[in-house]
């Protein structure tokens, strides 16, 4: 593993060796020195043209608990927002010997090009380019997944074969969406897409998952998880292409309440990416109950991310070209 | 005006049949034959080759004025030359804008310093392309530049008013609209296909229904108003039902697809290269298989390039910045014969008809997309449809590297092109430059 | 990523160039001999843990519990035994494919005060003792750390030595010294390569 850009190029195997260094790394977590040496001298830049201080954070946290030095760019707001920056900033990134670049980009596909470009010799982690994918929150949401249902004991080696997760939201502008349904499909879940049809891409059809319009419907059919995207607020202007008529009914036909939240089995969990809105697409009642791990969810992230960096940092072929062939991105 | 040099071209075969030899001299095609000669002429052996009318490109964007560091006329119509055109029609976004008698003089002219090929400026349908009042249609109609054509390309007349006015105001001088057809609200922000691929890759849609929907109305405008319409670079399965559909009530509607169309689905924006950015986007397979088609049965009037150059640093960066459009006037001919000579579709007689005759007629160019014939203009180019080539858009005369076909091989090679019996190409490559502009 | 993955645990059969040195009675009769020395060494089991190296060290650290246990009834075999993986502390990730982390399981008392007797097959150049001892570091504050390896094949490139050994194997350094366990490879024995 070169790069990782997007959950679709990730092998069976692939995922289920990032979810058990995931767990490794974790372990790690509960100890009283929580900083590992593994990446003492590696310099990873947080490259980031769209705000988001969570993500930022989790990295952050990553790569410093494995004694990675960490640079922060912003390119938010400045002079570098389109165009021929991505490239000036991938070589100034290059110049100051990034070993990997960690992107958040407005544009799908700007990890994609980054890492293809010849502008940086480091991995590229993409996290969140655009409406495509974000797939470290895909492998921390599996990861999530993989702990609370997948039976007792040690989950390592263990897939989520059988589960059945249900993904309710703005699905047509959602990376988080995109890199679930890919990532959740290779491990064995099976998915439920749940939106109303305004919400959902055209080409959906083509996706590894069911496509539902009707939340308590998908509900009655007992699913194991449901995972709540965010709804963006500018998305709801119903003047001439609103996707919804208005929150009040995009809540009553897609939010998840106290109400839905009683009609799922036991066992089930909720998920949310964050930040959430609370009130639109998740109550108070169901973001505060037992059963939504969304704080474990931060928790989780940044042991994923560690077990990204490391896997993609520690071992020989980032510095050796001449294994280039064998290389397989993913 | 005077070649000073006389050309005999033997054993080439006109439109793909029997071989014959034709005499150029005085920019005339002076004799054909079996048995002509000449002793002065410089004696071209054309066995292998195929001879076709000069071919007319409707649609070319040549960037000057405004972008000089994309592509100039004089670059331009070097590429045109080596693809095989004798003429192009330069479209109406420079900077500033061809919206004026001065601007389409200022192209023609120029076009006709570089030498390389004829310059037929195509004139905005509105001011600044702006989509809100009528450009001065007749000045430039009237101008030295004897404009004819007229496009907002780049961008729709999406005003259904400002349609039927421009398509009605241009029949006092036989002039057509050429519509790029967009419906604007429903490509906001879009970048490419919209289908399985984009919804998978996170790149915004453009629907075929913007496309389909613009050219329903236009053809029915078109109809209501007694008017001609031609409908630049259709890309989609549904477009060439409505074409064919309104063929079929006798409207007087053209259309064109553009060599890329008929070759390349938006499969290849999964690897987010620009290059492959274009507007319309490319297509699915079907539509492909669609546009292929609709060529073979005549639905699809012609093929014309929408050569696009873009500097790198309009393509060199993200997908969702870089520009849209890729060149092609150095490929196009390729690309026909490959995907509709080689598999039978096409005659090298439909060739001639949907790259130089009907082109020709679109825009009203008198002296292009003549028939191979004694008297008649020699404009002209031969091509060896035998060879296939790797195409390198560095080593292309055009100035940017935008080619989608990067690395591809394609099928045939222009070997010579004569503009008025002047030879801007020879064994595949542009002639002395001097030589050119001289004439 | 599949270059990236780790060599299997199952190493290939035993090739022609293979020697026996040490089969499984020996290997027995050596943990014995150790398990009798650590407690003689620390007058007692009762401070005692054992920490294993994923991967063959857990094996031994587990069968050395064992020989503690039959000698002194009173200790408990589980709260003997834990396993200190130390990839993350290794100085040479980047020389070699990447390593797959294996897991660092303390007993429940922790290893504060006590003795810690780290456990390997082979010790070699010393490198991963010297990872070790930083990974213990992490974890908490031993009174002592010793070092038991059943194989001592010499070559040290850190000041490292080992408190106990089952056999001291002098090698060339193009030698390679493979343990074969009952737990991890189907039968005890310790082999040398490359002899010939």
């Amino acid at each position: 593993m070169k790069h990782l850009l997007s959950t679709g190029s990730l092998s069976h195997k692939q995922a289920v060796r990032i979810l058990d260094t995931a767990g490794q790394m974790a372990a790690t977590q509960a100890r009283e020195i929580k900083k590992l040496p593994t990446l003492r001298g590696r310099t990873v830049v947080n490259l980031f043209f769209e705000d988001s201080t969570r993500t930022r954070i989790s990295f952050e946290t990553a790569a410093k608990r494995l004694s990675a030095d960490v640079i922060n760019f912003s390119a938010k707001g400045s002079s570098v927002s389109k165009g021929e920056s991505l490239k000036d900033t991938a070589l100034t990134l290059q110049a100051m010997g990034a070993d990997a670049v960690v992107i958040r980009h407005h544009a799908s596909g700007a990890p994609h090009t980054l890492a293809h470009s010849g502008w940086t010799n480091g991995a590229v982690i993409n996290a969140g380019d655009g409406t495509h994918q974000h797939p470290t929150q895909a492998l921390l949401d599996a990861y999530t997944l993989r702990r609370h249902l997948t039976g007792a004991g040690d989950p390592s080696g263990r897939d989520l074969k059988g589960l059945h997760v249900a993904i309710v939201g703005d699905v047509l502008h959602s990376r988080v969406a995109r890199s679930n349904v890919q990532l959740l499909h290779t491990l064995g879940a099976e998915v439920t897409l749940v939106a109303p049809p305004t919400l959902l891409p055209v080409g959906v059809e083509a996706w590894p998952a069911d496509v539902s319009y009707h939340l308590d419907e998908v509900i009655d059919s007992k699913p194991d998880a449901i995972m709540m995207l965010r709804v963006q607020r500018e998305r709801m202007s119903s003047s001439g292409g609103g996707f919804f008529p208005s929150p009040l009914e995009y809540t009553r036909g897609y939010g998840l309440d106290a109400r839905r939240l009683a009609a799922m089995p036991d066992h089930a969990i909720v998920l949310h990416p964050g930040p959430m809105n609370r009130g639109l697409e998740i109550s108070a009642d169901a973001a505060d109950s037992p059963r939504a791990v969304i704080v474990e969810q931060v928790a989780n992230g940044v042991a994923v991310r560690m077990a990204v960096l490391y896997l993609l940092l520690s071992g020989s072929e980032t510095t050796n070209e001449t294994t280039n062939e064998t290389k397989v991105d993913a | 005006m005077s070649t000073g040099r006389k050309y005999l071209l033997r054993n080439v075969a006109p439109y793909g049949g029997d071989r014959t030899t034709v005499l150029l001299a005085d920019g005339v095609i002076a004799a054909i034959g079996p048995d002509v000669s000449d002793d002065d002429a410089t004696i071209i052996d054309g066995r292998g080759l195929v001879l076709l009318p000069g071919l007319v490109d409707l649609h070319t964007h040549l960037r000057e004025p405004g972008r000089e560091d994309a592509e100039t006329i004089r670059t331009g119509t070097r590429a045109a030359a080596l693809g095989g055109f004798t003429a192009v029609h330069a479209m109406a976004n420079t900077t500033p804008t061809q919206d004026t008698a001065g601007v389409v003089e200022q192209v023609w002219r120029l076009g006709r310093e570089a030498g390389w090929a004829d310059v037929h400026p195509i004139g905005a349908v509105t001011v600044g392309l702006e989509g809100e009042r009528l450009a001065e249609l007749g000045a430039m109609a009237e101008s030295k530049a004897q404009v004819r054509v007229f496009s907002d390309d780049g961008k729709c007349v999406h005003d259904p008013v400002l349609m039927r006015r421009a398509l009605e105001y241009v029949k006092a001088f036989d002039g057509v609209v050429a519509q790029h057809a967009q419906e604007p609200r429903l490509t906001e922000g879009a970048q490419m296909h919209e289908g399985v691929v984009s919804a998978e890759l996170g790149l915004a849609g453009w629907p075929a229904v913007a496309e389909e929907a613009i050219i329903a109305r236009d053809v029915l405008l078109a109809e209501h108003v007694g008017s001609r319409l031609h409908v630049c670079h259709l890309s989609t399965a549904g477009s060439v039902e409505i074409i064919r559909w309104a063929k079929s009530r006798g409207i007087d509607v053209t259309a064109e697809v553009t060599p890329h169309h008929l070759i390349l689905t938006d499969e290849l924006a999964r690897g987010y290269d620009p290059t492959f950015k274009v507007n319309p986007p490319l297509r699915t397979q079907r539509d492909v298989e669609a546009v292929r088609a609709g060529l073979a049965d005549g639905t699809i009037d012609i093929v014309a390039t929408d050569h696009a150059p873009h500097t790198r640093e309009d393509k060199d960066c993200e997908w969702g910045a870089a520009a849209f459009g890729m060149t092609g006037l150095e490929t196009a001919l390729s690309v026909v014969q490959e995907t509709m000579v080689d598999t039978g579709r096409l005659t090298w007689a439909d060739v001639a008809r949907v790259l130089s005759e009907t082109p020709a007629r679109i825009g009203r160019v008198a002296d292009h997309g003549r028939p191979i014939a004694v008297g008649e203009p020699a404009n002209l180019v031969l091509v060896d449809p035998a060879v296939r080539r790797v195409i390198n858009p560095d080593e292309q005369a055009t100035k940017s590297g935008n080619s989608p076909f990067r690395g591809r091989d394609l099928s045939g090679c222009v070997i010579a092109t004569f503009l008025r019996g002047r030879a801007t190409v020879l064994d595949g490559a542009s002639c002395d430059e001097d030589v050119v502009v001289r004439a | 990523m599949s270059s990236a993955l780790p060599a299997p645990e199952q190493q290939p059969e035993q090739p022609a160039d293979a020697t026996v040195v040490l089969g499984g009675p020996e290997i027995a009769r050596a943990l014995t001999r150790i398990a009798h020395e650590i407690l003689e060494r620390n007058k007692g089991g009762a401070d005692v843990v054992l920490l294993g190296i994923p991967t063959r060290g857990l094996p031994l650290a587990r069968r050395l519990a064992a020989r503690l246990v039959e000698v002194e009834p009173t200790l408990d075999a589980a709260d003997l035994v834990g396993s200190i993986d130390v990839t993350m502390y290794r100085d040479d990730l980047a020389q070699h494919p990447t390593r797959t982390i294996g897991s660092t399981d303390l007993p429940g008392a922790g290893i504060d005060g006590k003795v810690v007797v780290l456990v390997d097959d082979v010790l070699f150049s010393g490198r991963t003792i010297r990872a070790a001892l930083d990974a213990i570091s992490d974890l908490g504050r031993p009174r002592a750390v010793q070092l038991a390896a059943l194989v001592d094949r010499g070559h040290r490139e850190l000041p490292i030595r080992a408190d106990f050994v089952g056999k001291n194997l002098p090698t060339s350094t193009t030698e390679r010294v493979r343990v074969l366990l009952d737990e991890t490879d189907g039968r005890d024995a310790v082999l040398i390569e490359g002899t010939r």
